[in-house]
C-alpha cells in the first residue's frame, strides 16, 4: 500500500508541474522547435519521470550484471575486470601493406585485429579475375590464397591476439586459411581465437556481398558452427550483424529487430540440422552500429541483450547461461561521417563510441575522420584509436557498470525498443520467416523507406547535419589521404601466377574434385575446404566449385 | 501536349555493394517526375551501356563507393563513345576524392555528386544539362 502511494505521488505532482509551472513558462518562452526526434525519427518527450516506467521491476527487467536477462551487461565486473577490446577494422592493398598497418596499430595500443577484405575477396574472386578489375585492395586487403594469409599475419602473435574477419559469402574458406596458417605457425586449433562475420542473411538484406542462394549459404554457416565447437572452441563462428543494415539507412529499431530475427533464424537452422543449442549458441556473437543519437543507441544495446536472453531461454530452451548471452562488437557509424569539415568527425566518433561503451560493448572499432573521403591515413586511424583510449582511461565512463541504468529516459527507451522489435518479429513471422521476407523484399523496402525519409529530413532542414546543411564552410578543406602502393596489384597478380605454377597441381585438383563431390552431398564441408586451402587452391578456385554446385544468388533491384 | 519524361538509368558498376545513395537518388528522381530504371548491383560497364541503349535513356547515373570509379566510370564513357551514344548525360556519385574529379571530367562525366550533396541539386543538374 505504501508503495502504491509513492508511485502515484510523482504522477500527481507531475500533472501539477505541467499545468502550473510548465504551461506558464511555455507561454512566455516557447521551445525552439516543434518536434524533438531521434536519429531514427522517433519523437522524444520533454521529460521522463517515474510514471513512464510504472511497471518497472528491477530483478525482472534489469537484474544485476551477469544475471538473466543481462540488461546491465553479461560480465559481473564489466570494464573494471577487462576493458573492451580495441579492434580497428583495417586492411588495404596487398597483404604486405596491411600487415604493416596491423603492426602499427598493435604498437599504438590496439588490443584485437580486424581484417577488411577487398571486394573481389568478399565475392570469392582472385585478384586476376575480370570482375576484380579496378577493385584490387580498394576497400580492404586482397587475399586470394593461403600464401597471402601467411604474409598478412607474419610476425603477429596469433596465439595471443584475437582476429575478427569481415567475410561472409566465402567465410568458411577464409577461416580455413586462418586455421591452416595458424597450424603452420605452430598453433593448434584450440589455441586460436577470433570471429568470422559469416552472416549471410544481412548480406541479402543490406550489405549485398552474397554469392550463393540462401539454402546452401545456410548450410555452409551451420557447417562452421559445428566445426567450430568441435575443433576451434575459442572461435566465434558468426557475428550476426546489424551494422550494415543501419548503414544502408535503417532506423535503430529496424537494425535491432532485423539482426535479432536473423540470429533466431540461424539458431533454428542449426537446431533443424540436429545440433544441440547449447553446443553452438555460446559461440554466436553480434555486431551493432553506433550512430549519433547517444541514448537511442544505448537503449538499443540494452534491449538487444534482454530480448536475446529471453528468446534463447524461453523459445529455444537453452540451458547453458552462455547461450543466453548476447556479446557484441560495435563500430561507429560510417554513414554519419561527413566529407565536409572532416575534423568534426572526431567529435561524432567520440559520441558514438561513448554510446557503445555505455551500452556494454565487448569490442569496439572507431572510424577515422577521413573515411567519407578515402581509406584512413595512418594519422587518422591513430586518432580514432586514441579516442577509445581517452574514453577508457580519462573519461571515467568505464568505472562503473551500466552507468545509465535506472534512468527514467533510458529505461523507457529500452522498453520501447523491445516492444517495437517484437512488432517486427510478428511481421517477419507473418511473411513466413526471414528468408521468405528477404525474397519478398520486405527488409529492403523498410530500409529504403527509412533512408529516404532521413535524406528528406536533412534536405528540408528538419534535421541539422553540421557542416552539411548548416554551419557550412566554403573553402575546400585539404587533408592528407592514404596513398597505396601503385605496384601492389601487379605484384599480387604475379604472386598468384607463381603459386599456380609452383604448387603440387595434382594435389590441388584432387582436393577440389573431392570438395565438389562432398558439396553435392550432405557432409560438413569444413575439413574438405581445409584440404583445398592446404593444397594452395586459390579462393577463386574453391568458390568456383561452390558456384558450380550451388549456383549464384541474384536479387530483384528495389528502391 | 505532355512533355516527354526524362529517362534515367541508375546503376552500380563493379562489385561495390553500398547501394543506399543510388536508391535514394533513384527515388528522388522518380519523385521529381523522371522515369527511373534502377538496375542495381554488380553491373559491368558493358551491361550498363547495353541497357542504356536498349532503354533509350537520356541520363546515366553511376554510383561507386569502393574506389573503383577511376577504372569503371571512364570505361563506361569509352563504351558510350564506341556505340555512338555520347549524347547521353552521365553523372556520378560516391566516394570520389578531389584528385579524381579532373580525371572523370576529362572522361566526359559532367556532374559529380559526393557525400552530403542534396538530391534537389542532382535533379536540377539533370534538368539543366540533359540533351534531348
Amino acid at each position: 500500500m505504501g508503495e502504491d502511494k509513492d508511485l502515484k505521488k510523482p504522477s500527481r505532482s507531475r500533472r501539477d508541474w505541467e499545468d502550473d509551472t510548465l504551461k506558464k513558462h511555455l507561454d512566455k518562452h516557447p521551445e525552439w522547435k516543434e518536434d524533438f526526434i531521434t536519429t531514427s525519427s522517433v519523437p522524444i518527450n520533454r521529460l521522463y519521470s517515474p510514471d513512464d516506467i510504472k511497471d518497472f521491476e528491477y530483478l525482472k527487467d534489469l537484474n544485476f550484471p551477469s544475471q538473466y536477462p543481462y540488461t546491465r551487461g553479461v560480465q559481473p565486473t564489466m570494464y573494471r575486470g577487462k576493458l573492451w577490446t580495441m579492434r580497428m577494422f583495417s586492411g588495404f592493398g596487398t597483404a604486405e601493406e596491411s600487415n604493416e598497418r596491423y603492426k602499427y596499430l598493435l604498437e599504438h595500443g590496439e588490443t584485437g585485429l580486424s581484417v577488411a577484405f577487398d571486394f573481389p575477396t568478399l565475392y570469392g574472386f582472385d585478384t586476376d579475375h575480370p570482375m576484380a578489375k579496378g577493385e584490387f585492395g580498394k576497400c580492404g586487403v586482397a587475399i586470394s590464397s593461403l600464401k597471402d594469409m601467411e604474409i598478412l599475419f607474419s610476425g603477429i602473435p596469433i596465439d595471443k591476439i584475437t582476429t575478427s574477419m569481415t567475410i561472409n559469402g566465402p567465410a568458411a574458406i577464409l577461416w580455413a586459411m586462418y586455421i591452416v596458417n595458424a597450424e603452420k605457425q605452430g598453433f593448434s586449433k584450440d589455441q586460436i581465437g577470433g570471429t568470422i562475420q559469416n552472416d549471410i542473411l544481412k548480406e541479402y538484406i543490406a550489405q549485398k556481398s552474397y554469392i550463393f542462394p540462401p539454402e546452401p549459404s545456410m548450410r555452409l554457416i551451420v557447417d562452421t558452427f559445428e566445426y567450430g565447437y568441435k575443433h576451434v572452441p575459442k572461435w566465434n563462428t558468426i557475428s550476426i550483424s546489424g551494422y550494415h543494415i543501419r548503414e544502408a539507412g535503417s532506423t535503430a529499431v529496424q537494425e535491432l529487430a532485423f539482426t535479432l530475427a536473423d540470429g533466431l533464424a540461424y539458431v533454428e537452422e542449426a537446431i533443424n540440422r540436429g545440433l544441440d543449442v547449447d553446443d553452438f549458441a555460446p559461440r554466436l556473437s553480434f555486431f551493432f552500429n553506433a550512430h549519433n543519437d547517444l541514448f537511442e543507441e544505448v537503449a538499443k544495446y540494452r534491449a538487444a541483450r534482454r530480448i536475446w536472453a529471453r528468446e534463447m531461454k524461453e523459445r529455444f530452451k537453452a540451458k547453458n547461461p552462455r547461450s543466453w548471452w548476447l556479446r557484441f562488437h560495435t563500430q561507429t557509424a560510417g554513414c554519419a561521417l561527413t566529407a565536409q569539415q572532416p575534423e568534426n568527425n572526431i567529435v561524432r566518433v567520440t559520441i558514438q563510441a561513448l554510446a557503445a561503451i555505455l551500452g556494454g560493448t565487448q569490442s569496439l572499432h572507431t572510424n577515422s575522420m577521413d573515411e567519407a573521403l578515402a581509406l584512413p591515413s595512418a594519422k587518422a586511424v591513430r586518432i580514432a584509436l586514441r579516442t577509445q583510449q581517452i574514453l577508457a582511461h580519462e573519461s571515467g565512463v568505464a568505472n562503473t557498470i551500466d552507468p545509465v541504468g535506472g534512468s527514467y529516459f533510458i529505461e523507457t527507451l529500452t522498453n520501447q525498443m523491445e516492444e517495437e522489435t517484437y512488432k517486427y518479429f510478428d511481421k517477419i513471422d507473418a511473411l513466413g520467416g526471414v528468408i521468405p521476407a528477404i525474397e519478398k523484399g520486405f527488409f529492403q523496402k523498410e530500409i529504403a523507406n527509412a533512408s529516404y525519409l532521413y535524406q528528406k529530413e536533412i534536405e528540408k532542414k528538419k534535421r541539422t547535419v553540421v557542416g552539411v546543411n548548416d554551419y557550412v564552410l566554403d573553402e575546400p578543406l585539404r587533408i592528407e589521404l592514404l596513398k597505396m602502393d601503385p605496384e601492389g596489384e601487379m605484384r599480387q597478380i604475379n604472386r598468384l601466377k607463381e603459386l599456380r605454377a609452383k604448387r603440387d597441381n595434382k594435389k590441388a585438383t584432387e582436393s577440389l574434385d573431392t570438395l565438389k563431390n562432398k558439396a553435392e552431398g550432405n557432409e560438413n564441408l569444413m575439413p574438405y575446404i581445409i584440404d583445398c586451402v592446404s593444397a594452395y587452391c586459390t579462393l577463386g578456385e574453391i568458390t568456383d566449385v561452390f558456384r558450380n554446385v550451388f549456383g549464384e544468388y541474384k536479387e530483384e533491384p528495389i528502391y | 501536349m505532355t512533355e516527354k519524361k526524362i529517362r534515367v538509368l541508375i546503376a552500380k558498376p563493379g562489385l561495390d555493394g553500398h547501394d543506399r545513395g543510388a536508391k535514394v537518388v533513384a527515388r528522388a528522381l522518380r519523385d521529381a517526375g523522371m522515369e527511373v530504371i534502377y538496375v542495381g548491383l554488380k553491373q559491368t560497364p558493358e551491361q550498363i551501356v547495353e541497357t542504356a541503349i536498349q532503354e533509350d535513356v537520356d541520363v546515366i547515373g553511376l554510383s561507386c563507393l569502393s574506389g573503383a570509379h577511376t577504372y569503371l566510370f571512364p570505361k563506361v564513357m569509352e563504351l558510350l563513345k564506341k556505340n555512338n551514344v555520347e549524347d547521353i548525360l552521365v553523372t556520378c556519385g560516391g566516394i570520389i576524392p578531389d584528385d579524381d574529379v579532373k580525371t572523370l571530367n576529362e572522361a566526359g562525366i559532367k556532374g559529380i555528386f559526393g557525400p552530403g550533396c542534396s538530391t534537389e541539386d542532382i535533379v536540377e543538374f539533370i534538368k539543366q544539362n540533359v540533351k534531348r
